[in-house]
This record gives structure tokens, sequence and C-alpha cells, in this order.
């Protein structure tokens, strides 16, 4: 089972002034269960990307297979489709509005039509996995903080029991405690509940401590797609597209420049520390 | 906005900062130091139950003691909630301590008489850049606060001049402020500020929303005006490498400074660091991790640079 994307093309405002091509022709293969990153510039169709995913934009061209189905054939239940596909997009927490954090979890799961029993149930479930503490269910969103607010954001995509998990920047604008309970508690449930997930994001950081496939956008194109040991070797094709490797990657082939055994394949602080380690003990 | 029609068209390209006016105070006050102190400065926020009486209190900065002398580049960390944007608002007089004193260039924050003179010395920019501009023109919206301060229209316009100069915006200065990226929108606030020729900026997470390039341009922008024309600048951020080239850096936690020293002496307390869950640059992790294997590297390492020049030190 995956989502499969053939030949997607997506045209903003065909035939008008404002004409954008933000897709050109691009083909995936997201099998289930996956952790994928997705990187790119600002403009580069990140988001255009994503919103095909869940059928909230239909390709200009091109298809997308759920689970063997082309979402755009005659009939396709495009409701099932959104609640499979859980998109949470930036700033989430904009999208909060019902007067309490449980009612607002509540909202998804009633509109599939669940028993008042199994959309509460679902709701608590959701909660407790985003990790928000209890006393806070009654509280109305306004009253948390930021990393709050977007995990109840989250709670509410969750609660659907999507198949596949899709967040666009989730960590924007949080503070580093933030930032890593939410990271922390998406690696949690992608291992307990093998779920795929999509993590858009600027931080090459993240990425590389997260996710075990990377797929690269530029100008709407996927320029590349593998782990990201591989992805990261192209650091300097990176920089020429507006992005980066993690830092470790620049001290790696630094140190393997002046002729240390490293691993310039190195991406987190760990693999980096160990790599240095070795390669000192090598010289004793 | 009749001064607005004035500005030269001629468009000369010049450096970041470079066109700023020598006769610009912010370059003065050399000879004095210590232009932010603050003695035991608490705040208190008040709640108030459905009534409107007072029911409790939550003290948001602690006693604080704060010192930032003229020209320094001050960075200012602490998770959410640790009282950073408290402690911001009281140095341009928005807020008032409840208790302690904080003096702004020599004048006391609570001296009523002094006020626009302090919201003219310390000008702040915040994290939303859409909250932040009112004009619909970019040059416009740059006039309004020396505007406001009743500067002479001929001295408005070299004003809005100098400053979108600064910041490297004088380009889009007739573009709509709706249509620029984030980076670019911040830039604006911040020549909203400089216009006003504070001797002080404190920027409130100005990066916060902004795409990596944007940051690399709000960034720049700010150490620029804080190298070349001496503005002393305190940055409130989660970053890192925007961190590691301050002059000082304070950490708040649960209202207090809990640490404070220049970026060395900081991230050499990597345990204390994560304690209060803040980021540490990734050179000082990859280092501390080999310290924790028995490799002899020094404390306080910050950069890849410096990282890949102490390991060549053990090797040889
Ligand atoms: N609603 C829209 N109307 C017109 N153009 C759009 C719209 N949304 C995005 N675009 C354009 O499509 C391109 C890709 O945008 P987007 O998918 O948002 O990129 P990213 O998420 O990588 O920043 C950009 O050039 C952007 O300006
Ligand atoms: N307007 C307000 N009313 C009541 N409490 C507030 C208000 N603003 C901030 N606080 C509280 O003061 C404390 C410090 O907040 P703040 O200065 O915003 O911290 P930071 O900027 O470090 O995130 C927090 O406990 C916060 O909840
Ligand atoms: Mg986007
Ligand atoms: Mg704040």
């Amino acid at each position: 089972m995956s989502i499969k994307i053939e030949h997607l093309n997506y045209v903003y405002s065909e035939g008008t002034a404002f004409e954008r091509h933000a897709l050109r022709d691009v083909n995936l293969e997201l099998p289930d269960g996956q952790f994928i990153g997705v990187i790119g510039h600002t403009g580069s169709g990140k988001s255009t990307l994503i919103q095909h995913l869940n059928g909230l934009l239909r390709g200009t061209s091109g298809a997308v297979y759920y689970n063997g189905r082309n979402i755009y054939e005659e009939g396709y239940p495009m409701r099932e489709l959104r609640s499979k596909v859980g998109l949470v997009f930036q700033y989430p927490e904009h999208q909060l509005f019902e007067v309490d954090v449980f009612t607002d979890v509540c909202f998804g799961p009633k509109n599939l039509g669940l028993s008042p029993e199994e959309v509460e149930r679902r709701a608590y479930e959701a909660l407790r996995q985003v990790g928000l503490k209890e006393k806070h269910y009654k509280k109305s969103p306004f009253e948390l903080s930021g990393g709050q607010k977007r995990r109840v954001a989250i709670a509410g995509i969750l609660a659907m029991e999507p198949e596949v998990l899709v967040l666009d920047e989730p960590t924007a604008g949080l503070d580093p405690r933030g930032r890593d309970d939410i990271l922390d508690q998406v690696a949690k449930l992608h291992a307990e509940r093998h779920i795929t997930v999509i993590l858009v994001s600027h931080s090459m950081e993240d990425i590389a401590r997260y996710v075990e496939r990377i797929i690269v956008m530029n100008k709407g194109e996927v320029r590349y797609d593998g782990a990201p040991r591989e992805v990261f070797q192209h650091y300097q094709e990176l920089e020429q597209i507006g992005l980066a490797a993690p830092q470790v990657t620049y001290l790696m082939h630094d140190l393997a420049g002046q002729g240390w055994p490293v691993d310039t394949d190195a991406t987190t602080v760990e693999e980096a520390a160990d790599s240095i380690y070795a390669a000192l003990a090598k010289k004793c | 906005m009749g001064w607005k029609r004035k500005l030269s068209d001629g468009y000369d390209k010049v450096g970041l900062a470079a066109g700023l006016q020598d006769d610009w105070t912010g370059t003065g006050g050399y000879a004095e130091v210590g232009i932010i102190k603050g003695r035991k400065l608490s705040y208190d926020y008040q709640k108030f139950d459905e009534e409107g009486n007072p029911e409790s209190t939550v003290r948001a900065v602690d006693a604080v003691d704060l010192d930032v002398e003229t020209g320094d580049f001050v960075a200012i960390l602490g998770h959410n909630g640790s009282g950073k944007s408290t402690l911001a608002k009281h140095i341009n007089a928005i807020l008032l301590p409840t208790e302690g004193t904080l003096y702004v260039d020599g004048k006391d924050t609570q001296d009523e008489s002094k006020l626009w003179e302090i919201r003219q010395t310390a000008g702040m920019v915040f994290q939303n850049p859409d909250n932040q501009i009112i004009g619909t023109i970019v040059d416009e919206d740059v006039g309004f606060g020396p505007e406001n301060l009743g500067v002479p229209c001929d001295e408005i316009w070299k004003r809005v001049e100098e400053s979108l100069k600064a910041v490297g915006m004088w380009e889009y200065r007739a573009h709509s402020p709706n249509k620029l990226s984030g980076g670019q929108k911040q830039r604006v606030a911040i020549a909203g500020v400089v216009a006003m020729r504070p001797k002080c900026i404190v920027l409130d997470e100005p990066t916060a929303m902004l795409d990596p390039n944007g940051r690399k341009e709000v960034i720049c922008t700010v150490r620029e005006l804080n190298r070349r024309a001496h503005v002393t600048v305190l940055l409130i951020t989660h970053y890192m490498e925007e961190v590691i080239e301050a002059d000082k850096v304070l950490v708040m936690d649960q209202g207090k400074v809990v640490m404070q020293g220049t970026p060395k002496e900081i991230f050499s307390h990597v345990e204390e660091l994560k304690s209060y869950r803040l980021d540490v640059p990734q050179a000082t992790l990859v280092a501390y991790e080999l310290q924790k294997k028995g490799v002899g590297l020094p404390d306080g390492i910050l950069s890849m640079k410096e990282l890949a020049e102490e390991l060549e030190k053990l090797r040889s």
C-alpha cells in the first residue's frame, strides 16, 4: 500500500497574469510506514505538493494513486481520503476555534459521523498522543502556549486516525523545547502506530535527526530523493539552490580534506562524534 | 504625507548601514557606558476575576539586575514563558517595573516626563512583521515614526532614505509592504525603528517566523547596524547561529537571569543549558560528546571551524 504520484503538474491561476507553474512533472512513490522529510527553499512547491496528497489541490495534469486507486477517477471517495491523509498546515493554531481544547479535537471525528463514544475515545487518545496534560482539556485554546496550541491542532488531525500524517513546518516559531516536544511525539507515533509521516521543515538538523528519506524540491521539481546521508553528500549543490547540509556535514568534509579517516556521511551530532572518536583512536 | 514626494530618486547603492549620517546620535555616547541599567527589576502581571477584581499575580520578571554597555550586542535566551518579552518591553517603557528600577541612557523609565525620550532612545522590533507595518507604501511606513516625533519634513526625507539604505531596502521604497517576503518586511520594520535614530534596538524573536534566507537577511542587517553605527542591540532568539557572535549572552528562566557571560562562557555549560531546555550550537555538542568519551578538548567551542582546529592540535 502506498501513495504514488505520476507526472504531476500544478499551475496556479492558469491562463491569468498570475499564472504560476508550481509543480513540474513530479513522480514519487511513498510506501507505507516511511518517515519522510521534504525540504526546499520558500516557493519551491513543498506546500503545493503536500496538498495534492489528500486531494485539496487537484493536479493540472498527472495522477495521484492512493493504495492503487487513482484519486482523480470518477466517484473517488474524497472525504474518506481527507481523513486517511491527515494534513497539518503551517501555523495550524490559527484554525483553532472551539470553546475548549477537547471540543476542538472532537470536531474532525464528529464530522466523520462516528458515535459520540467513539469521538470522545479518539479525542482522548489523540490528546494523549501529543502529550497534552488532562488539566488543559477544558481550557480555551487561547489560554495555551504556542507549542501547546500547535499540539492541540495536531491532535485534531490524529483524532481522525489517519494512515498518513503530513506536517507542514510544524515547529516554525516554536522554542527549542516546543520543537523537541512535537518532533519527539511525532517520532513516537511513527514508531508505535507505523503510520507514514511526511515532515516539511527548514531545519536540516531536525531532518537529519528524524527522517529516513529526504525529498528535495527546487522550482517545483524533485531535485533529490534518498536517504539523508546520500542527499547531504550533495551539500554544494544544495547550497546552490538556497539550502544547506546539517552543520556536522561541513565539519566531516573539512576533516576528511585534512586527511582524517572520518565518515563524511555523518549527519547527526552522535554520528559525527563517534566517527571522529574512531579516527582519533586509529591515530594513537 | 507631503514629505514623501521629495525623496531623491537617484539610488546609489551603498553598503548596509553605510549611508547613515555621522550626526546620528546612535554613533555618539562612546564616552558613557551602561546604556541600560536595571536594579532588582520585577514585574507582576495581574489576573482579574469576572468582576474585574484582582485575583492573582504572576511574577514574570523576578529581581533582575541588568547591565548593558553602549554598543554591545546582547543575545537573550530562555524558553517560552521565561520572561524575555516582559523584560524587553521595559526597555522602551511599554511596561514599568512593579519593583526595582530601570535606567535607559541615564533616564528612569518611571519618570513620565522622559517617556518620549526613552521611546526614542530604545526602539522595538517584534516577531510578526505583519503586525508592525502600517503604511501602504514602504517609504511612507518608515516615515511614520519621525513624523509622529514632529521631525521637520526635510529631515524626515533624509531619515527615510538613510534608514531604508541601512537595511538594504531602498530599492523597494515605492513597493507595497504586503508584496514583500517575511525577511524584507522585517527589514522595513527595522528601518522604521532606525528612522527614529535610537541608541538601542530591542528585537524580540525577529526571525522566528522567517525562513533561513529571511533570517540571514535580518541578522546581517542588525549586525551591520551594531558594527557600523554602533547601535546597542538586544536580540531575543532561539537560533544558535544568531547567538554565537554576540558580545554577551543572558539566559532567563522563571523570570530570573540565571546565566550571563560571553558566548564562550555560556556554552561551556552544556548540561546546565540542557536543563533549561535550550539549544546548544552543533559544534559545541560534538565537542561535548567527544569530551564525554575522554577526548581532551577545551570547553566552549562554538563553531565547526574552531572544532576542526582544536582536533588538528590533538592529532599533531
Ligand atoms: N494560492 C496561490 N496562488 C498563486 N500562486 C501560489 C499560491 N500558493 C503558492 N503559489 C506559488 O506557487 C509556488 C510554490 O509555492 P508553495 O507550494 O507555497 O512553496 P513552499 O511551500 O515550498 O514555500 C510559489 O511560486 C508560490 O508563489
Ligand atoms: N499579558 C499577560 N498577562 C498575564 N500574564 C502574562 C502576560 N504576558 C506574559 N505573561 C506571563 O508572564 C510570564 C513571562 O512571559 P513572557 O515575558 O512573554 O516570556 P517569554 O517572552 O520568555 O516567552 C509567563 O508566565 C506568561 O504566561
Ligand atoms: Mg510552504
Ligand atoms: Mg516572548
